[in-house]
């Protein structure tokens, strides 16, 4: 496989507005691969570092040492920066603060006309986009108008119509009500499966990281695990002393082996657990 | 308290004003105005009326809507109508008691600038009522994209009044749940002096202020995650086409242009 995002020993400090300024490392040296087409959820509590790595994918960090390369392309490069970004969208955690028109197919558009794409073949690829998560039948509307997973899914067509090889997505899901969270999901997950689109996921939520093919794990600006959803949650003492949760399931499952059950121990999603449990009781 | 606020004034419809390019309606709107201040005498505003008339009839907008967009100037035409009338002492007497004196030359210029100002406030609602803020935008931008090659900032502006509109009822709504969270804590909005009124509005303003802030950080980041560098090189989706309707709106505009200019040579 190729790898798409490729970030080699990163180092990154935010200066806090003291006087004297004071330097806050970030990230401390984070080396982490992405290949094309994967599904990567990234986990870490707050100020782990994880949405400032995302940033560092975008070219909108730049890195103080080490260096990220997206598609083969550096960051650092400020010639290659529209194409970078291009490459690799970012959709942000509100919904409200990402949309710039107030008409739903213009917002779409925005990123194309930034870009210098011909009118047909932008309003080409706003249908398209629209169509893709299903915002097709809002395309005049108000963006105010709409419900938080509507507003989130028009942000992602935003960035779908820059028609990108990766999507970042920073905690998408964690202004929304559950409905919107489920409309944000799918729409992730099909755009991963039918369109083959690398995705980044940085979640709290441990039921979306489970739906993805890779877990990384942050913690103090490092890189503390990196596995399938199973290898990373049957941890769970792991995951605890790292200030993290585990799915629900699988912290049921935790507690009934505590207790002297025999189950496995792998256990992530509800089926699985419904099928081990009738299995244990029959 | 706040719901449902519409922007500006645009009242939808699918007129033939309403689908008229909005650079020449803004355009046209201009001569308009300048048309109203050719007219000399009571037969050149004659036409500015009828060519008023003529348009609004056109463009299907209900009659209460244009009775609303005259309500705040009421007080300010009667008061100006009521100077006029009172102090300009020149022509025939007309009607006298007492200290009162009424002369010809100040009705005629009271209700000369009554129905002038009455034509052109109207005149340029129609405008806004058929037009949306974010057409008039594109609109003013495009016109004035000459300017850029004097270094005028355009496009800046044009973007600025485009994210303007766009978080207006986001503040809005905002502003709402603050409110909300204040009184939640026991501030007293709408009782006390003007003075304590005043200082209540403080706590709404503080974090008002914040979280715009926070909100435009944000949204320059997303924006610039979406490859926005400045207005150069950029494109548009919708394009604006000029349509033979506008071609027609222009000789309609023209037709009375000429109209004042002929009253004003034959009448004095």
């Amino acid at each position: 496989m190729q790898v798409f995002l490729n970030a080699d020993n990163v180092r990154f400090s935010y200066l806090s507005d003291d006087e004297p300024p004071v330097k806050n490392e970030v990230l401390k040296g984070v080396s982490l691969k992405v290949e094309k087409g994967e599904f990567v959820a990234v986990l870490g509590h707050n100020g782990s570092g994880k949405s400032t790595l995302a940033k560092c994918f975008n070219a909108i960090n730049i890195p103080e040492s080490g260096t990220v390369t997206v598609n083969g392309m550096d960051t650092k490069d400020d010639s290659r920066l529209l194409d970078i970004r291009k490459s690799a969208g970012m959709v942000f955690q509100n919904p409200d603060n990402q949309i710039v028109a107030t008409i739903v197919e213009e917002d779409v558009a925005f990123a194309l006309e930034n870009l210098g794409v011909e009118p047909e073949e932008i309003r080409k690829r706003v249908d398209v986009s629209l169509k893709l998560v299903d915002m097709y039948d809002y395309r005049m509307h108000a963006p105010h108008k709409l419900s938080g997973g509507q507003k989130q899914r028009v942000a992602i067509a935003g960035i779908l119509a820059m028609e990108p090889e990766c999507i970042l997505l920073d905690e998408p899901t964690a202004m929304l009500d559950p409905r919107g969270r489920t409309e944000v999901m799918e729409t992730i997950k099909q755009l991963n499966e039918t369109k083959g689109t690398t995705i980044v996921l940085i979640t709290h939520y441990m039921e979306e990281a489970a739906q993805a093919d890779r877990v990384v794990v942050i913690d103090g600006g490092e890189v503390m695990l990196d596995g399938t959803p199973k290898e990373i949650f049957s941890q769970v003492e792991t995951m605890k002393n790292l200030g993290l949760d585990v799915p629900q399931v699988t912290e049921l499952v935790w507690r009934l082996r505590k207790d002297g059950y025999d189950l496995p121990a792998d256990i992530i999603t509800e089926d699985e657990c419904v099928e081990a449990l009738a299995g244990l009781m029959s | 308290m706040f719901k449902d606020i519409t922007l500006g004034q645009f009242f939808p419809g699918d007129s033939v004003i309403h689908k008229m390019d909005p650079r020449v309606k803004l355009v046209l709107t201009v001569l308009f105005i300048i048309m109203l201040f050719m007219a000399k005498n009571i037969y050149g505003l004659l036409v500015g009326i009828a060519f008023t008339i003529i348009s609004y009839l056109l463009s299907r907008i209900p009659f209460s809507m244009i009775l609303k967009s005259m309500k705040p100037i009421i007080p300010i035409v009667t008061f100006t109508a009521v100077l006029n009338v009172f102090f300009i002492r020149t022509g025939d007497l007309l009607w006298s008691w007492r200290f009162i004196k009424i002369y010809n030359d100040a009705v005629n210029t009271a209700v000369f600038m009554v129905v002038r100002i009455v034509c052109l406030i109207v005149g340029t609602s129609l405008l806004t009522y058929t037009t949306s803020p974010i057409d008039l935008t594109d609109a003013i931008e495009r016109l004035l994209s000459p300017l850029k090659r004097i270094g005028a900032p355009v496009h800046e502006l044009a973007m600025m009044m485009t994210i303007a509109l766009r978080f207006i009822p986001t503040l809005i709504e905002e502003t709402d749940k603050i409110m909300n969270a204040q009184k939640a804590r026991g501030s007293e909005l709408d009782t006390g002096t003007f003075k304590e009124k005043v200082r209540g509005m403080v706590p709404i303003f503080i974090p008002l202020f914040v979280s715009s802030f926070r909100r435009a950080e944000e949204l320059a980041t997303a924006m610039e995650c979406r490859c926005y560098h400045g207005g150069e090189g950029r494109t548009r989706m919708k394009q604006m086409s000029t349509a033979p309707r506008d071609w027609f709106a222009c000789v309609y505009v023209a037709v009375f242009w000429a109209g004042i200019i002929v009253m004003n040579m034959f009448f004095k």
